[in-house]
């Protein structure tokens, strides 16, 4: 049987996941399938589009399944726009002339830009968003007005809502001060009311977007190499570049002049089941208008394609409207809305709660009745989004007060109380039930497996933090065991180890565990061996323990070359050894930078050229920074009363003699610490694990802090306190930590840990590490004496061992010989890796 | 062979028998549960000593990363599995197979698994044919 035609005009993301899914379903062959994308990129992520200024690649946005077409029943022809629907003779014709014939054609052709009629919008320097190729416009605009601009650059986003909104973090990215128009009363008109809008606006001027809402612009001029915007409440604005993002309008020409129906204000008409008024033809996306309306958003685009692919299978599913629901992190700021979040259901009641000092506003919509949860609106903290969503159209779990309130007090709003039909995805559809039939049927254990066999989580990925909870509703033993080794969780090991002084691993794993361990298990061991009794691990059967950043003393990079971090304590460095650090750079080839921590990274060193680079710094007087290690890595100083006009104390002397100390300590995950010569803050202590600011009156002692991506202030343990107070309870904290905190957890969520159950973690913190009021004060007084004792820096030491140098070798039976697979190319004066040859992707 | 410090060393003359083997170094030269990186011909081989003494051969090239780590990756067992975990971005290789373990359900990534044995105290190996 000869197979039928299936054209799809479109390769944007509905487009190919249409192509992708009737690719799935259709398991005999019927069909095969032609694409014609009019860009000159295949289908990628449109929704991310701004984290293009972040440094995501166009390939990383790339949305086509591997294998798509690789096979003879798919193929994808890129810059052919079709021009030509020959509805009688059934082919298309693109602008190249290709001429297509279909039996099934498919119109995915979304949308454009809608630009109001402003004077002035044709200027150079106005763009749309919506393309990658309207993105390097916009970029190469920003750069060509950095040349002659001094000072902050400004640009102007027309639209407020949410595409404008990320036009202007990307502006924002791009380096230039952002002024948003909307012409409604507040911003993301169709997504928030009007005090949610207030409280956005409030956020987004925080990080100095200028919002001028329930305006317009009145005309575009330009002023040399600028231009100034005057808008129609007067306020004119001198600028750099202009960014459309008004809205967009369905692309519907094609079809309009093929004869199809066209809605009166735009959009394909196509029926429940996305067919247009000619059988042969389907419309999905933001080109087509289903039930009177078009819908600007991916989810509704993705669920009309799986019914056009199961209606040519045969099928009869129907579209029948689509959750609108929103979450987005719009630069940091969270906003979601969910339901009927605007309260158009009539009789509906609106149950608010705005904290005007933590610039939060969250709302619920329930039925007149307050049986049923409608929707609802959160801007500041969306924390909640996840769990509050998918109860939409249910009855309300309890006092929507209460579920509103921090921490939702005593309403079970975990996934567990949800319905079967419930949807947990709502970027790709997917429902509890589903979720929890894939555990059963592909014995799914984890979170990954459950992403790449649902796609639950893999678009927006707001739901990821409920696909564990359904792991064990599913029967699935989320246990606290560390792995499958060892059903212990890291804490309990670690009392093991040392109530029954256990001194390696085969010992622990047989009697305590079971199997030869994994990468999970076994450096969690090596830290504990390392933390207790036996020192840092590197020798006989340890050293298999060992990651290969703790095997090799340094960094693994994405080539597999290493990076070097010698330790500058404090931060603190002599000219000489500046000028060695250099040398030994430039004599290797290696790429330099200034980290965070205030000390210098060397990159691109070979397996068999660190210990000759250990040689050099080593005989100038350095030695390892453990940048490699779960272990303390700088205490970063400001330069205090020694130089400050304002230090109060000598923060670079405190910060070296702490670093010192510490160095070498082996703990669940790494340390930093920070020390300020006043309260300006200079060294930013506060986003530290231990964060020391000194005042008038002695050291001010913070813990529990954490940069990163979910950054913590630390909290204020100690006031006013001598060094030796001070150092004694720095002491006590960190092998407080040691010993107790799980594989991975940061101080900060070990902190956090503490407060479980209602109790104060701060208080209990203090109770334990300076009133010992579990009496182990002595106890980890001489942990860290031994520390501190038996610290040697571990390059020297491998230096000095040729047992250990043996390892040092790119290849057993070629030890000098580089790997070959090694290349680089200059950039900006420095070498860059060149990975070749093709890499699987990676699921996450 | 000779320790790291001396990078200017000669690769050692490899001797291939007959049947295709080549000898890459003494067998006390893989230790217990870690692996070393081995050049036979172009071919880069990552060679892992299990804890019972068993002696596997792969590819060295991640192909997940492109880099050639395999070989520095924590050597342990997943069930009854053999098993070495890239050192890169962690996806765990069944040694006996070659097959990744933690792929995708969907998809099938495997590293090359080439012949290895142990003659009189050394390590042989018969690399496969257009692996690297």
């Amino acid at each position: 049987m000869q197979s039928e035609q299936v054209v799809v005009v479109g390769n944007g993301m509905v487009g190919q996941r249409f192509v992708e899914t009737l690719l799935a379903r259709d398991t005999d062959g019927r069909f095969a399938i032609t694409a014609l994308g009019e860009e000159s990129r295949r289908a990628y992520d449109r929704v991310a589009l701004s984290s293009y200024f972040d440094g995501v690649s166009a390939d990383e946005l790339d949305v086509v399944a591997p294998g798509t077409y690789e096979s003879s029943r798919a193929a994808l022809h890129l810059c052919e726009q079709v021009t030509n629907i020959d509805r009688g003779a059934k082919e298309v014709t693109t602008v190249s002339g290709r001429v297509v014939a279909y039996d099934h054609l498919v119109l995915a052709t979304g949308s454009y830009p809608f630009v109001p009629p402003v004077p002035g919008r044709d200027l150079e320097g106005c763009f749309v968003y919506r393309t990658l190729d309207d993105l390097d416009a916009i970029r190469s605009a920003a750069a060509a007005a950095a040349e002659h601009t001094h000072g902050r650059r400004a640009g102007l986003v027309v639209g407020g809502g949410l595409l404008g909104l990320e036009a202007a973090r990307a502006l924002r990215l791009l380096g230039m001060s952002p002024h948003v128009v909307e012409l409604a009363p507040r911003l993301m008109p169709l997504q928030v009311d009007d005090q949610g809008g207030a409280v956005l606006k409030r956020l987004i001027e925080d990080l100095t977007v200028t919002v001028h809402a329930g305006t317009s612009v009145a005309s575009i001029v330009r002023d040399g190499d600028r231009m100034i915007a005057t808008l129609g409440n007067g306020v004119e604005l001198d600028l750099d570049v202009v960014v459309f993002s008004a809205g967009i309008r369905p692309r519907d020409q094609l079809a309009l002049e093929s004869g199809l129906a066209v809605g009166e204000r735009g959009g394909i008409v196509v029926d429940s089941t996305c067919r247009t008024s000619d059988e042969s033809i389907w419309s999905i996306g933001e080109c087509a208008l289903v039930n009177g309306k078009i819908y600007g958003l991916v989810a509704p685009g993705y669920a009309m394609a799986e019914v056009v692919a199961d209606r040519l299978l045969g099928g009869s599913t129907e579209f029948t409207g689509a959750d609108l629901s929103t979450k987005l992190k719009l630069m940091g700021v969270d906003v979601a809305s969910f339901g009927d979040a605007l309260a158009t259901t009539e009789g509906a009641l609106e149950v608010r709660l705005e904290n005007p000092v933590e610039n939060t506003y969250a709302k619920l919509v329930v039925s007149d009745d307050a049986t049923t949860l409608l929707g609802g609106i959160l801007v500041g903290d969306a924390s909640k989004y996840a769990s509050l969503r998918p109860l939409v159209g249910g009855p309300l779990p309890g006092d929507p007060v209460a579920m509103l309130a921090p921490g939702g007090a005593g309403v079970a709003l975990g996934p567990g109380a949800l319905p079967r039909d419930a949807q947990i995805c709502s970027c790709n559809d997917v429902t509890k039930g589903a979720i929890l039939d894939a555990i059963v049927e592909h014995s799914l254990t984890d979170v990954a497996g459950i992403k790449a066999c649902t796609r639950a989580g893999t678009t927006c990925g707001s739901c990821v933090n409920l696909l564990k909870p359904l792991l064990a509703e599913a029967g699935v033993e989320v246990s606290k065991a560390l792995c499958e080794h060892f059903d212990a969780s890291r804490t309990e090991l670690f009392e093991r180890v040392r109530t029954e002084r256990i001194a390696t691993f085969s010992e622990l794993v047989q009697r305590h565990g079971r199997g030869r361990g994994c990468d999970i298990c076994k450096p969690v061991v090596a830290s504990i061996l390392a933390s207790l009794e036996h020192g840092y691990v590197l020798d006989g059967e340890q050293a298999g323990l060992q990651d290969t950043n703790d095997h090799f003393l340094a960094n693994l990079q994405k080539n597999g070359t290493y990076s070097v971090v010698p330790r500058i304590p404090g931060g603190e460095i002599t000219p000489e050894k500046l000028i060695v650090i250099g040398e030994v750079a430039r004599e290797f080839g290696l790429y330099t930078k200034i980290t965070g921590g205030q000390r210098i990274d060397l990159f691109g060193a070979r397996v068999e050229q660190l210990p000759s680079i250990w040689q050099r710094l080593v005989a100038a007087g350095m030695e390892s920074g453990h940048a490699y290690g779960k272990a303390l890595r700088t205490v970063k100083s400001c330069v205090g009363s020694t130089w400050c006009r304002y230090g109060v104390q000598d923060s670079v002397g405190l910060a070296v003699d702490l670093e010192l100390r510490y160095r070498g300590i082996r703990s669940p995950h790494k340390i930093k610490a920070g020390v300020s010569g006043c309260a300006r803050e200079c060294a930013e202590a506060q986003s530290k694990d231990i964060g020391v600011i000194a005042t008038e009156a002695g050291w001010n002692l913070y813990v529990g802090g954490n940069g990163g991506a979910r950054p913590r202030h630390a909290d204020l343990l100690l006031t006013g306190v001598d060094t030796e107070t001070l150092v004694r309870t720095i002491d006590r904290f960190i092998m407080f930590y040691v010993r107790t905190a799980d594989r991975l957890q940061r101080t900060s969520t070990w902190l956090e840990s503490l407060s479980a159950g209602g109790q104060d973690g701060l208080d209990y913190l203090r109770q334990v590490l300076v009133h010992d009021s579990l009496g182990i004060a002595a106890e980890l007084d001489a942990a860290m004496e031994l520390h501190v004792g038996r610290y040697s820096d571990e390059w020297a030491d491998t230096l000095a061992d040729p047992d250990r140098l043996r390892r040092f070798a790119s290849f057993v039976n070629a030890p000098g010989t580089p790997d070959p697979s090694i290349q680089w190319t200059p950039e900006r004066g420095q070498i860059k890796p060149l990975i070749a040859g093709p890499t699987v992707e990676v699921v996450r | 062979m000779t320790a790291g410090l001396d990078t200017g060393s000669r690769p050692s003359t490899a001797t291939r028998p007959a049947q295709g083997w080549t000898m890459v170094c003494r067998s006390a030269d893989v230790p217990v549960e870690r692996g070393v990186a081995a050049l036979v011909g172009d071919v880069q081989v990552a060679i892992f000593r299990t804890y019972d003494g068993a002696v596997f051969a792969v590819g060295n090239r991640d192909p997940f990363s492109g880099a050639y780590v395999i070989s520095r990756g924590i050597v342990g067992t997943r069930g009854d599995a053999p098993t070495v975990t890239s050192p890169m971005l962690k996806q765990v290789f069944d040694l006996r197979s070659g097959r990744c373990l933690d792929a995708a359900l969907d998809s099938e990534v495997t590293l090359p698994v080439h012949a290895v044995r142990e003659r009189d105290g050394f390590v042989e190996v018969a690399a496969a044919e257009g692996s690297g």
